[in-house]
């Protein structure tokens, strides 16, 4: 699984990450997390609200902060 | 199934809509008769229990802390909580839908409107600035939406409102709406197209189909709690510090003190204060009390709310961030005009005030 975290940095998207690791953490699916900050990769998948969470090349949420629990059913699928 | 988390906004809500409708209206009528007991509860402290005489400094600025802090406090928990609720109408996907196409002027009101009422992080706007443009909202058009977002903006609504009253706080709100709305119509104007970085112009983004979603009376609430606990949490601090730096200015500033320097005879005080404003990045929270303080010692209106606009619309880390989409010319354009916007607001106010 390849969970991408997109958002240029800032206070929202740090907690996006550590929400979407803790997730990952408590499943125990493999899995890479990545945080991507660069604008034009972030336009690249069509989102223009931050924080926004990609799975497996699919835009799971854009411009909030998920919740554990939606992260955990993300995960799940 | 993990257990229910009362932070999560898609569990399902135990109190039936009615109930949490009694709720919040009892919580109003508390909010109402606690929030009319301020004013007498802080004289009887300063003066009775503490036995502060009225005239003297300390007293004065014992009083206006003890009644402006849970004052400003509860406004801006009620505020920011009703701001909360309205925008969970609203996502940044909608509004692009509502502003492609626009033509300029009707787009521009409506896009300096929307940017009030759009939840978004400070940190979007340079993706929600491509988004806007690649999908064919009008660069004028996009610019409105910009500068309304941070220029009118509910704490420094509130801080206004409750500290220096209604009328200014409404004049803030016509003008600052009407500089995003002018200031977007001249760079449209300007056609200044080919002043965006040309990867900006040649992207080809399909918009990411996220399912939209419909969101219940509940959790709506639990929006406008959310936000709550996100920005009073984050502001209340600089509130008090800023009340309690305006109540030192307060008791202890000789009357008059500012007039020389913010006063409305000294002329180069409003372009000064929007120079010093534009680099500067500070939140409303901690401003608008301090400027309180200065306006009773004789700073002139429209000098200090230039400053507070140019602190809050415009300032550098936002100039640097723009700066991977834009041009400098550009960037140069949406500073200028926009500064001048609010040089023109700061000395229609210290002429009609």
């Amino acid at each position: 699984m390849e969970i991408k975290v997109l958002g240029p940095g800032c206070a929202k998207c740090g907690e996006t990450e550590k929400i979407m690791r803790a997730a990952v953490a408590e499943t125990g699916v493999a899995a890479t997390i990545e945080k991507i900050s660069d604008f034009q990769q972030i336009a690249k998948f069509g989102v223009f609200s931050t924080p926004a969470v990609v799975i497996d090349g699919q835009v799971k949420c854009v411009g909030k902060t998920p919740t554990k629990a939606e992260a955990l059913a993300w995960l799940k699928k | 199934m993990p257990t229910a988390d009362p932070l999560n906004e898609n569990a399902p809500q135990p109190r039936p809509p009615l109930a949490s409708l009694l709720l919040g209206a009892a919580g109003l009528v508390a909010w109402f008769l606690i929030y009319r007991q301020l004013l007498p509860f802080s004289r009887y402290l300063t003066f009775e229990l503490l036995g502060l005489a009225p005239e003297s400094h300390l007293g004065e600025a014992i009083q206006f802390f003890i009644y402006d802090t849970p004052k400003v406090l509860m406004l801006l928990t009620l505020v920011v909580y009703g701001v909360g609720v309205l925008r969970s109408f609203f996502t940044p996907e909608r509004t692009r839908k509502i502003l492609a196409g626009k033509r300029e002027s009707t787009g521009n009101v409506l896009a300096a409107l929307l940017g009030i009422a759009t939840p978004f992080c400070s940190c979007s706007a340079v993706p929600l600035f491509i988004g806007f443009v690649t999908a064919g909202v009008p660069l004028g058009v996009t610019f409105s939406f910009l500068i309304a977002a941070p220029m009118v903006n509910e704490v420094a609504l509130v801080l206004l409102y409750g500290l220096l009253g209604w009328k200014v706080a409404a004049l803030y709100l016509g003008t600052g709406l009407t500089i995003a709305i002018v200031a977007g119509f001249v760079i449209g104007r300007l056609k200044l197209e080919n002043h965006i970085e040309d990867w900006v112009r040649e992207m080809h983004v399909n918009a990411s189909e996220v399912p939209d979603e419909k969101l219940t009376w509940p959790q709506r609430f639990a929006h406008g709690k959310a936000s709550v606990r996100e920005i009073v949490g984050r502001v209340w601090i600089f509130v008090v510090l800023g009340i309690g730096v305006g109540a030192g200015i307060h008791g202890y500033v000789p009357e008059g003190f500012m007039a020389s320097i913010m006063g409305k005879e000294a002329w180069w005080s409003v372009p000064v204060a929007v120079v010093i404003g534009i680099p500067m990045y500070a939140n409303a929270a901690g401003i608008v009390p301090v400027i309180q303080a200065l306006l009773g010692k004789g700073a002139a209106l429209g000098t200090v709310l230039a400053f507070m606009m140019s602190v809050i619309a415009l300032s550098l880390p936002e100039v640097v961030i723009l700066r991977k989409v834009l041009k400098p010319r550009l960037i140069a354009v949406f500073v200028g005009v926009v500064g001048t916007g609010i040089l023109l607001v700061g000395y229609l106010f210290n002429l009609i005030i």
